[in-house]
């Protein structure tokens, strides 16, 4: 299930700003990779371009490859719906449907997309939920709306309903960045279980968090403020943390910038 | 020590105060003198005393505030008086024609009026109704709405999700042409393109079309405003879960929005129903019944209203029927707001448990 991302010289502009350039990486499948480093240097930029979200937004351009195992995301031909299929998404902030139960939100990418029979989808349902972590808590108001929910409870509703559709990839652009501790942690421990199914791509600014959750890091950085911003290094994230290659990848690690 | 707990300080968080009964001593007493001085000088009209005692009010309250409270919280008694004086020029005028309306309309208003036509009844003749005039205007305003909530829906869902460039920009162009065009001129525009060139005679539905003319502004203006407030987070929520973008809009955008297009369109409605010159021009009038809005004219409550007032001459008969009609008319819009608001409620997107 899990597939291999390939990327080679990636560029991505906003209208005519040019925001990542000439990116190239190879996120391994099973794995749990991070990115890291200071605001704006374009990680959440990157982390769209492996789903074709970034043209979702007005003037988004993207130049380069995307290898899907063998297939270019950016190929001739190519349906970036059915891309987004394949590759989930979980967003900074949770963003369940407001007028969906928990149920409904869980099932959302399912029905949206065509699959009704109510026996598959509970089956989904809780398979997801349990996936997420989730199920304990919800289990007895599936029925209720979404929202109700915490905060830390949502974004893992996020994740139920994420990986409902079974990706092949999931990408996480900060998903703790609004949570406590303990949800954080919650999350954590999940995407340390998800690993197993999925390839994981998350974006995160907690240090320990990276260094906690992730195989490998990648480190992004910008030369200056207006400048496109560019992977510096991607290692094993032991090599990271304790012998960068790169200056400033120490630099930034020991927080003597950024 | 002892001595600085046992003393309170005078805090530099707590000032002198008036007490709560204030603002309502001041107004009281603002009528009061309002009241006093316009007898004093032999005014009689209502309004100039209430003027009077309304500029009272606002000064008085300032005054007393900012020789005891100081300036800031005077500006603040100042700045809500204002908006109080403001709320009650508004609702006065509404307060005495909803008064007046219900006080001479329920005479003759039962159902006997209600489902009576005034086919046999002659306007200076007591008896009679308005079942044919509310017959006309429903199905004229519900033809009205079946035009416009389709075209005004699809303009703004166009406008929001899809348009960029300078097609949108013309269209949102000619929606802001098309929410000034008086009313009048709306009928004549139906009136030279149906009548005149088409050469068909008056008709419900020629006066549904002018209608829709009015309406279809409203409705794209107001859905437009919808889906707006709809978070783009939740679209692309919906789109990174692999969904087309049409399925997104129809089943993540339109549902979330869905109260307040309804509340739109409702208020839209309310707007059109109580249209008078596009019917004048394009339905005309009739005493009888007539059901059938795609052909001869029908009657409507706007031009029942008017038509009763005018021969009313020396016949309370027709004066009661006015006003009753303008009740029923009045209490029509009433229902739709109160329908609206009710959609609006109960389709707002869900909190709680
Ligand atoms: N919608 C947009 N339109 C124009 N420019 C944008 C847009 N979104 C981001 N940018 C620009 O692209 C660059 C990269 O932004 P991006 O959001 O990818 O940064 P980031 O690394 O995710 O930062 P953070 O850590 O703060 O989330 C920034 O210079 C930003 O100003
Ligand atoms: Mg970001």
């Amino acid at each position: 299930m899990a597939k291999r991302i390939d990327v080679s010289g990636l560029n991505a502009y906003y209208g005519s700003f040019l925001a990542i350039e000439d990116i190239s990486m190879t996120v391994e499948p099973r794995s749990v990779t991070a990115f890291i480093g200071p605001s704006g240097c374009g990680k959440s930029t990157f982390l769209r371009t492996l789903n074709r979200m970034h043209e979702v937004t007005p003037g988004g351009r993207v130049e380069g490859k995307v290898m899907l195992d063998e297939e270019n995301l950016y190929g001739a031909g190519i349906d970036p719906v059915a891309v987004r299929r394949e590759v989930g998404m979980v967003f900074q902030r949770p963003n369940p449907f407001p007028t969906m139960s928990v149920y409904d939100n869980v099932a959302a990418g399912l029905r949206l997309n065509g699959k009704h029979k109510k026996s598959e989808l509970d089956d989904v349902v809780e398979k997801s939920l349990k996936g997420a972590n989730l199920w304990n808590e919800v289990k007895d108001r599936l029925n209720k709306p979404g929202s109700g929910l915490s905060g830390g409870q949502q974004q893992r509703l996020c994740i139920a309903r994420a990986i409902a559709v079974e990706p092949n990839v999931l990408l996480m652009d900060e998903p703790c960045s609004a949570l406590d501790p303990i949800s954080t942690l919650a999350i954590e421990d999940l995407i340390g279980e998800l690993k197993e199914q999925f390839t994981i791509v998350i974006v995160t600014h907690n240090m320990q968090q990276a260094a906690r959750v992730s195989d490998r890091t990648a480190f992004f950085n910008l030369a200056a403020v207006g400048q496109p911003g560019k992977l510096i290094e991607l290692d094993d994230t032991e090599r990271i943390f304790s012998n960068p290659s790169v200056q400033a990848t120490e630099d930034y690690i020991s927080g003597r910038f950024g | 020590m002892s001595h600085a707990t046992l003393l309170p300080k005078p805090s530099s968080l707590r000032g002198a105060t008036l007490p709560k009964w204030f603002s309502s001593a001041v107004a009281a007493g603002s009528v009061a003198l309002g009241l006093g001085i316009s007898s004093a000088a032999g005014l009689h009209s209502d309004i100039q005393w209430g003027l009077i005692a309304a500029v009272l009010f606002v000064v008085l309250s300032y005054g007393i505030s900012a020789k005891v409270e100081g300036s800031r919280q005077a500006k603040d008694r100042t700045a809500t008086s204002l908006v109080w004086v403001a709320f009650l020029l508004a609702v006065v005028p509404l307060a005495s024609l909803i008064w007046e309306t219900v006080e001479r309309g329920v005479k003759v208003l039962d159902v006997y009026f209600l489902t009576h036509s005034m086919g046999v009844v002659a306007d200076t003749e007591p008896g009679g109704g308005i079942y044919h005039a509310i017959l006309g205007t429903l199905e004229q305003v519900g033809l009205a709405a079946l035009i416009s909530v389709p075209v005004g829906v699809l303009t703004a869902i166009y406008l929001v999700e899809y348009g960029r460039g300078r097609l949108a920009k013309a269209v949102t162009f000619f929606v802001d042409v098309m929410t000034g065009i008086p009313s009048i001129v709306a009928g004549l525009f139906i009136l030279s393109l149906w009548v005149l060139i088409l050469k068909m005679g008056p008709s419900g539905f020629a006066g549904s079309m002018a209608l829709s003319i009015l309406m279809i502004p409203i409705v794209v203006r107001s859905t437009e405003e919808m889906l707006k407030l709809v978070p783009n987070e939740l679209r692309e929520a919906s789109l990174a879960l692999g969904v087309p973008k049409w399925r997104t809009i129809l089943k993540v955008v339109l549902p979330t929005s869905v109260g307040g297009i309804t509340t739109g369109v409702m208020l839209a409605v309310a707007r059109i129903t109580g249209e008078t010159a596009p019917v004048l021009l394009l339905v005309w009038v009739t005493n009888y019944i007539n059901t059938n809005p795609f052909k001869d004219p029908q009657a409507s409550l706007p031009m029942y209203i008017y038509l009763q007032y005018m021969n009313s001459a020396g016949s309370g008969a027709a004066y009661d029927r006015a006003w009753a009609a303008a009740l029923t008319l009045i209490a029509f819009i009433m229902i739709l707001n109160l329908v609206a608001q009710g959609i609006a409620r109960w389709k707002a997107p869900k909190t709680g448990r």
